[in-house]
């Protein structure tokens, strides 16, 4: 008889894995992709894969040549941090700055932490806050989609340029701001992946569905861009947008489903993930409205991971028998 | 029909119930029984017996002398061939009766071997608790907790609620299950005896509703004994386990450090109450139970009815023997069982289930590095952060291990279960309990 293998119980493990975790993130952003390659044409398509390939690549050189451990480029987050910083940044930007925020985000906020699990702050949007501030001009020149860009796949890109409807508010030029119909399906000025807020809603559904992500996160953070911007709204409706065009434009939707909700850098406990979502959508208002950039949803999750540690220290989960109930 | 369940966390494994249609078989005597006088929670049990000395089947080889422990009996006829130590479930060698089996089986005097069912219960409170104690009944469920105990309910505390716990969450495992559809009218009998016993005039038995044949045979039994009821539970795991199995049921919650008792119910077993009634009707002492021997390859799963002290190879064997590729023996179901360093460890009073796995199921995942994806703390049925619990035991940080309450950890494994990055999560958390626990006591004296 050949020898028992002995362990601890439990002896049976579920089939899920952090692989399996990535690649569906990874589907849950293909409707994105797809629908700013219809706006922005292959230009969306080439920072994508710049991007990715460039993360998997810095993530295997540093495993292989200073770690010198075994690669980690079989989990699949590297896949996952090159597509979220793609989907920060605009189609027409050079490759070699995508390759600079590839490396920041890969080399300086994840492996120089320790890799995956182990970074405090959310590496895709490391990368993209490095390039913003070291590239302000070529981070904000957004090319403007056409409807009709599909009929000419890659010839508009470099073209055109201009504004994203933040911008255009943070101008106060609230009479050239787009209409809710190209707001919600993404035909405005903006990064790949905050074009489309039909689009990014689907792949949450399916996140939801596969228990990657909880509704907490998102749910919390909504509200609370929905409660800020509401009141000052009613506050002033003349100088204010409503919510809901806060809502559908800039990456809220993207930062609210797929980047507040990294499982790495978000809290634990349920009422913490609350707290976050509520602070990153108080943050994000606040910044729109009231600071430099017109975009604040990459500053406020950053500016909220700093405190992940502090909400897992005082929001614990509800123990069992805490409450004592005698019904 | 309304079903109950519990609240915080929990998981669902894959059950494969795959003995669930076999009907209970007698399994034959061995020709060599190993009884370990330590088949119970608390204190061994001394030792009546010589060398030498001939027993009868049902008679006491070994007493319960200390609070907390629990009458031992002969499970066969036979010749004491030695007390020694033996290899026991835990692969540590234990002090054992080796009994030599005859091939006619005498049974000990008055005890009622007959199959005919005694319906009308002319005890006190008292003498029930005096026979469970002398019958050596302890919980079937696994923890092996003596039943008499259970049934002494100290001064100031209330019981109003008996809840009988046929859940039987575990994948695999049957053996409660057949029970409840075989022996439901004794099992009941033996319910209204613990009813009796705890002096309560309501009982509920819990069951998963992947039993329906069980729910629906209880239900219809249970019309005739009154203040007994059936409560058709989620299936989830860890229904069964004995705070969630209250909170399910009653809605109550056990406050960390306390007991049943303390939200006014006692729980128990169904194989339990099984044997409770034929301790105390039939006289008959706890010295067989119904084990489970499954597994996907196993070739002929199935539910034996089995002395205490036969060894677990004669239960392999009658199953069809270990099969080819087989990595894993498990006493107990798979996610709170032990993995058997040997078969020659005999079955005692608290083997519901012998779970052969095969060499691919055997191995734990790669670990890899915790993503904090959370799932653990989702899960745990008892609102702990095992992720947390791991690190603070793995940094010997015991101070915060007791703070983060690693004591109400109850090792149901959900955590380890649903870790996407295969952490031994419940290995380091087992060490922060032992390690917090010694602290506690030495801080007590």
């Amino acid at each position: 008889m050949s020898l028992l293998t002995l362990s601890g119980s439990p002896h049976l493990q579920t089939d899920r894995s952090v692989r399996g975790i990535m690649f569906d993130v990874v589907i849950a952003l293909i409707p994105a992709l797809l629908v700013s390659m219809w706006f922005f044409g292959l230009g969306a398509l080439k920072v994508t894969l710049v991007a990715v390939i460039a993360c998997v690549f810095f993530e295997w050189l540093i495993t292989k040549y200073l770690l010198k451990a075994a690669s980690t480029v079989g989990d699949g987050s590297a896949i996952v941090t090159g597509i979220l910083l793609a989907f920060n940044l605009p189609s027409n930007l050079p490759a070699w700055i995508i390759i600079v925020g590839a490396l920041v985000s890969i080399g300086v906020a994840k492996m120089s932490f320790g890799g995956l699990g182990k970074n405090p702050f959310n590496p895709a949007l490391v990368g993209r806050v490095f390039l913003l501030i070291s590239f302000p001009v070529d981070m904000t020149s957004w090319p403007v989609p056409r409807f009709e860009g599909y009929m000419s796949l890659g010839g508009i890109t470099d073209a055109i340029t201009g504004p994203t409807p933040l911008a255009l508010l943070k101008a106060e030029k609230l009479a050239e701001l787009p209409g809710y119909v190209d707001v919600l399906l993404g035909n405005m000025g903006g990064c790949l992946g905050e074009v489309s807020a039909a689009a990014l809603l689907l792949g949450a559904l399916y996140m939801l569905y596969r228990k990657v992500i909880t509704w907490h996160i998102p749910v919390s953070y909504l509200g609370a861009v929905v409660l800020f911007s509401g009141i000052l709204w009613l506050v002033n409706p003349g100088i204010y947008v409503d919510p809901l065009f806060h809502l559908m434009t800039g990456g809220i939707m993207l930062g609210a489903f797929y980047m507040a909700t990294d499982m790495v850098t978000s809290p634990m406990s349920k009422k913490g993930m609350l707290l976050f979502g509520f602070g990153c959508g108080i943050l994000t208002i606040l910044i729109r409205v009231f600071g430099a950039y017109p975009e604040g949803v990459s500053f406020a999750i950053l500016i909220m991971n700093a405190f992940v540690p502090l909400i897992n220290k005082y929001m614990k989960p509800k123990r069992f028998g805490e409450a004592v109930q005698n019904g | 029909m309304k079903t109950f369940t519990f609240t915080l966390g929990g998981i669902h494994p894959e059950e494969n119930k795959i003995s669930e249609h076999s009907p209970v078989e007698r399994l034959e005597i061995p020709g060599q029984l190993f009884v370990p006088i330590t088949q119970h929670l608390g204190a061994p049990a001394k030792v009546l017996v010589n060398k030498g000395d001939q027993v009868k089947t049902g008679q006491l080889i070994a007493r319960g002398e200390a609070f907390i422990s629990a009458n031992i009996h002969a499970p066969g006829t036979g010749k004491v061939s030695k007390i020694d130590v033996h290899p026991d479930q835990s692969g540590y060698r234990k002090t054992m009766v080796v009994i030599d089996v005859d091939e006619t089986e005498v049974w000990e005097d008055g005890i009622d071997t007959g199959t005919s069912i005694i319906r009308s219960i002319p005890y006190a409170k008292e003498e029930i608790i005096q026979k469970i104690k002398e019958m050596g009944i302890v919980g079937l469920g696994g923890a092996t907790f003596p039943t008499h105990v259970k049934l002494m309910i100290p001064d100031g505390k209330k019981v109003e609620t008996l809840i009988i716990n046929g859940v039987e969450c575990e994948p695999y495992l049957t053996s409660d299950h057949r029970v409840m559809l075989e022996r439901a009218e004794e099992m009941l009998v033996g319910v209204q005896i613990l009813m009796k016993g705890l002096g309560v005039n309501r009982a509920v038995i819990g069951i998963e509703k992947n039993k329906p044949d069980a729910i629906a045979h209880l239900s219809t039994m249970a019309a005739g004994f009154p203040g007994i009821e059936v409560a058709p539970l989620m299936v989830k795991y860890p229904q069964g386990a004995e705070k969630q199995l209250i909170k399910s049921i009653l809605n109550r919650e056990v406050p960390s450090g306390k007991l049943p008792l303390d939200v006014g119910c006692v729980v128990s077993n169904a194989g339990t109450a099984l044997a409770v009634y034929e301790a105390v009707q039939k006289n008959k002492p706890l010295i067989e139970r119904v084990v489970t021997v499954t597994g996907k390859n196993v070739k002929h799963p199935c539910n034996l009815l089995v002395r205490v002290g036969t060894p677990i190879q004669a239960l392999i064997d009658k199953a069809g023997g270990l099969p080819e590729n087989s990595g894993k023996v498990i006493s107990g179901g798979p996610m709170m069982g032990k993995a058997l360093n040997t078969l020659e460890a005999p079955v005692t009073k608290g083997t519901s289930g012998i779970l052969v796995m095969q060499q691919g199921e055997s191995l734990r995942k790669e670990v890899q590095n915790c993503i904090r994806c959370a799932k653990c703390t989702q899960v745990c049925p008892m609102g702990l952060e095992p992720y947390l619990l791991a690190q603070e035991a793995k940094l010997e940080k015991w101070d915060m291990a007791e703070a983060d309450k690693v004591m109400d950890c109850i090792e149901c494994g959900s955590c380890l279960y649903t870790c996407p990055s295969g952490r031994p999560l419940l290995d380091y958390i087992r060490v922060g309990k032992s390690k917090v626990g010694n602290i506690i006591r030495t801080r007590k004296n």
